[in-house]
């Protein structure tokens, strides 16, 4: 386990790193069930990638169910919205490091830095307008336990613009960061 | 895929409806929510996180949040399983002595901490201990805490499960089960909650 971090204690839109209390595999020790589970060979040189391979059937599919629900922008929601579902549920379930990750990806793809770091700043409550604040409140309700998601929330996300296949890219963008967080939250810690 | 779909199942999507047209707009996300499903409930190498383990976490992680169609299919799994089938009692009581609502928890010290939400640090009950054995007992706490407060875990958490005997590979597949359902839960109630809204 390791010992020192320099761990974050805001929210941020900066590059943050992240250290492992449990020991990942050694790159020597990869064979190819562990390169097929990997995804991208390249992720071999990531601890973080190199300690979930340890199970490299869930990482492969988990990696893939990713890769999907935020990357495949041939319709549905644009990638500005599902990333900042993204963001919400980490800033609401309290994971500093996927924040900053998924905060920097709707600032580029918005191109709305501001209002993305008042999400940070100010929390879920912030006002980021309609379209906005019904993303961030429908996350935010998946994000509770027991599920507070609603029709309240269905209705808030149509008055917004949404059409059924955008809200179902809300509801799994905001769901797969609820596996996320748990799962960086779990395993290690954020570093400066 | 052989297997029915668990999220088309535990949601009520029929073939053909609305719902199900969309998510064959993300097959592949689709697919491999289920491929994720299959290998940490079916998994081809349980040694490290044995299959009763994972029904009963499943149980306890989906009964914590509440009465629905996932939980009892977990709960389902877990009683026809032949080991599982002993820890049932066990499991509901400690579920429902869990309950409570998220997420909660602390932030590192420094501005967030006006943000620290005080909650349940649930412990497993001195008296179903004994039928649970320590790495359950282990992996409820552990597991309890990924659930309603994730923000708070720790290195001496992940202490506490490899003193209990789980090994590294066993806690990596175990923290992705209670993630996954996680997600796996709120995907189905998201779906569900949408179809309803259709009728």
């Amino acid at each position: 386990m390791s010992a020192t971090v320099n761990p974050p204690v805001v929210f941020t839109q900066d590059e943050l790193g992240w250290v492992s209390w449990i020991d990942p595999l050694p790159e020597a020790e990869l064979t190819e069930r562990h390169y097929a589970g990997l995804v991208d060979r390249a992720r071999a040189k990531s601890e973080y990638f190199r300690l979930l391979v340890r199970d490299p059937e869930v990482l492969e599919a988990r990696t893939k169910t990713d890769k999907d629900i935020f990357y495949n922008v041939a319709d549905g929601l644009p990638r500005a919205e599902r990333e900042l579902a993204a963001a919400a549920t980490s800033r609401h379930n309290g994971c500093i490091y996927c924040a900053s990750v998924h905060a920097r990806f709707a600032s580029t793809y918005s191109k709305r830095r501001d209002d993305v770091q008042k999400l940070l700043d100010e929390g879920v409550k912030a006002d980021l307008g309609e379209r906005w604040n019904a993303v961030v409140k429908a996350s935010v309700a998946l994000a509770a336990t027991p599920i507070a998601f609603g029709p309240d929330n269905i209705a808030e996300l149509r008055r917004a613009g949404l059409d059924d296949a955008e809200i179902v890219d809300v509801i799994n963008g905001a769901s797969f960061f609820n596996w996320a967080n748990r799962l960086m939250l779990s395993l290690g810690e954020p570093s400066k | 895929m052989a297997t029915a779909d668990i999220i088309d199942t535990l949601a009520g999507i029929e073939p053909g409806s609305a719902l199900d047209a969309i998510r064959a707009r993300r097959l592949q996300a689709r697919d491999n929510a289920q491929k994720s499903y299959l290998s940490l409930l079916e998994p081809i190498d349980a040694s490290d996180f044995s299959l009763v383990e994972r029904a009963a976490i499943a149980a306890f992680v989906t009964g914590l949040h509440g009465e629905s169609p996932v939980a009892a299919f977990y709960r389902d799994k877990l009683a026809a399983d032949a080991d599982g089938a002993r820890l049932i009692e066990a499991i509901d009581a400690e579920t429902a002595g869990g309950k409570t609502s998220g997420p909660y928890g602390s932030y590192p010290a420094g501005p967030l901490s006006i943000e620290n939400t005080a909650g349940l640090i649930y412990r497993v009950s001195a008296e179903r201990k004994a039928a649970l054995g320590p790495r359950l007992v282990a992996a409820l706490e552990h597991a309890h805490l990924l659930v309603f407060r994730p923000r708070d875990a720790a290195s001496a958490d992940m202490k506490a499960l490899l003193d209990a005997g789980w090994s590294a590979t066993g806690i990596v597949t175990f923290s992705q089960l209670v993630a996954f359902l996680s997600f796996q839960l709120r995907v189905v109630s998201g779906l569900r909650t949408l179809a309803a809204a259709n009728v």
